[in-house]
């Protein structure tokens, strides 16, 4: 026990740092995955055939394939295959690259939600709006887009809990998150070695991440409660 | 000059002849009931003048303004629509009013989205604003809703919603208003609500289309009724004449079912 409490603030500080880098993959996919997300989801509605094919092709692609093997992928590939290493190297390189393939994966994700919403909307909104003379724009930001909020906010709600947790899948290219500086003590680390409680412990932050996103989402649920679809 | 003409309007969904040759005129001020059995083309009728759907031939005139020619591509462009749309107003069966928008703001949203392509408006913004919310009072208390501004949608019986809904067509102030089967989503009590509003609406500068199954209402509203069936005009003329003295076998059979 005496020794646990020696241990402590040092595996602390290790999954701080580490839960640091887990947290900026967190939020770099959120800023990244939402817009690309839309941008999908109208390539996939789109009446354009090559882009709707495309675009649908996309979400077969990368929902079809484990998220693990398109990190391996879009980390290797470039340059090993090609012979051009574009995520330079270090740490800062493998960051670059697990944020490509999490906005990508993510992005399709959200799409195929944003685009439930969206043709959840009864086709009455939008002829309401044209009747009364509003432009398609308009219809979209000022009729719809409220209400697409509204139907995905709960499945939006657990993709993102899910986001939290699939960021420990970057610790295959050795992006050092919560999971890599937990799985450092296992070995050797800080003068720590075969200890395995400080991988348990990570649960600990996943946990209380998600509580406070949970708590969040409820917050915006209730907001939006004031009126009924 | 009629206020309305539609000549020979034709429209198909696929190989079904929704509408075959529809014409008809309407003077300013007139109230036209358009009747007949479902799937008889009343409703695309009432789409196609608003411009929800695109008529596969035929023309539409307001005041003698060609604002849709089957056979004139330069009557045809896009980004007119949305203005020619605003010659009409229509009521939908379903309300479709705004869930998110109070009573008031789902008569305002549309008049301030225009509101705001004036030139002036940056500058009067404040009393502009001000202006579309009175009248917007004034519409609501019109249809007996002065009581209600502030109730989201939910928070309304279906007769007061469609109520909203016609307060937020008048707002917009349409050279002619159509209705699209208004009540056929309300029981007997409500029905009657929306009923006395239409009816008071009618007045000498308001022209109005209703599309209806309340036949009673028709007659005593009207001034011309159209009986439609199958696509073609059947029967035109007075209340009087197409309901009270039907001369077409399909028309009679279709009033004796009802009485």
């Amino acid at each position: 026990m005496q020794l646990f409490f020696e241990q402590f603030p040092i595996v602390v500080r290790s999954l701080n740092v580490g839960f640091l880098q887990t947290l900026k993959l967190f939020f770099v996919t959120l800023i990244g995955a939402i817009p690309l997300g839309l941008v999908i989801a109208f390539g996939s509605m789109s009446r354009v055939k090559p882009v709707s094919i495309f675009s649908r092709v996309l979400v077969w692609i990368i929902r079809g394939s484990p998220l693990m093997i398109q990190l391996l992928i879009i980390f290797y590939f470039p340059g090993i295959v090609l012979g051009k290493p574009i995520w330079g190297g270090g740490e800062a390189g493998r960051f670059a690259a697990a944020s490509a393939a999490f906005i990508l994966n993510y992005a399709c994700y959200f799409s195929e939600i944003y685009r439930g919403g969206i043709q959840s909307v009864p086709v009455g909104q939008e002829e309401a709006g044209l009747v009364l003379g509003m432009t398609k724009g308009q219809i979209f930001f000022h009729v719809k887009l409220s209400q697409v909020i509204k139907r995905i906010v709960p499945p939006m709600s657990n993709e993102i809990i899910t986001l939290v947790k699939d960021t420990s899948l970057a610790r295959i290219i050795a992006l050092q998150e919560i999971i890599w500086a937990g799985q450092a003590f296992m070995k050797s680390s800080m003068g720590i070695s075969g200890a395995i409680w400080p991988l348990f412990f990570t649960g600990v932050y996943y946990l209380a991440c998600n509580g406070l996103l949970t708590l969040l989402f409820g917050w915006v649920e209730r907001k939006l409660s004031y009126y009924k679809v | 000059m009629s206020i309305l003409e539609v000549q020979s309007l034709q429209k198909s969904f696929g190989a079904t002849e929704v509408l075959k040759d529809i014409s008809f005129t309407m003077e300013k001020g007139e109230v036209l009931s358009i009747i007949g059995s479902s799937g008889s083309g009343k409703t695309t009728l009432l789409r196609c003048l608003n411009f929800l759907e695109r008529p596969d031939g035929g023309a539409i005139l307001v005041n003698g303004e060609t604002l849709f020619d089957a056979d004139d591509p330069a009557t045809q462009r896009e980004r007119e629509v949305r203005i020619k749309r605003l010659r009409f107003g229509l009521v939908f069966q379903s309300f479709n009013l705004f869930p998110q928008y109070t009573a008031l703001k789902n008569v305002t949203l549309a008049v301030e989205m225009l509101a705001k392509e004036r030139p002036d408006y940056r500058q009067n913004r404040r009393a502009i604003q001000q202006e579309i919310e009175e009248e917007a009072r004034t519409l609501l208390d019109q249809v007996g809703l002065s009581n209600r501004v502030g109730n989201y949608p939910w928070q309304l019986s279906g007769g007061q919603q469609q109520r909203v809904a016609i307060a937020r067509a008048l707002a917009l102030k349409p050279e002619i208003l159509c209705f699209d089967e208004p009540t056929s989503a309300l029981d007997p009590e409500l029905t009657g609500e929306v009923l006395r509003v239409i009816r008071s609406l009618k007045s000498s500068d308001r022209t109005m289309i209703i599309v209806t199954h309340e036949i009673p209402f028709a007659r005593d509203v009207s001034d011309q009724v159209i009986f439609m069936d199958g696509g073609v005009i059947v029967e035109q003329g007075s209340p009087d004449a197409v309901i009270n003295h039907p001369t077409n076998e399909r028309t009679i059979q279709f009033l004796s079912r009802l009485n």
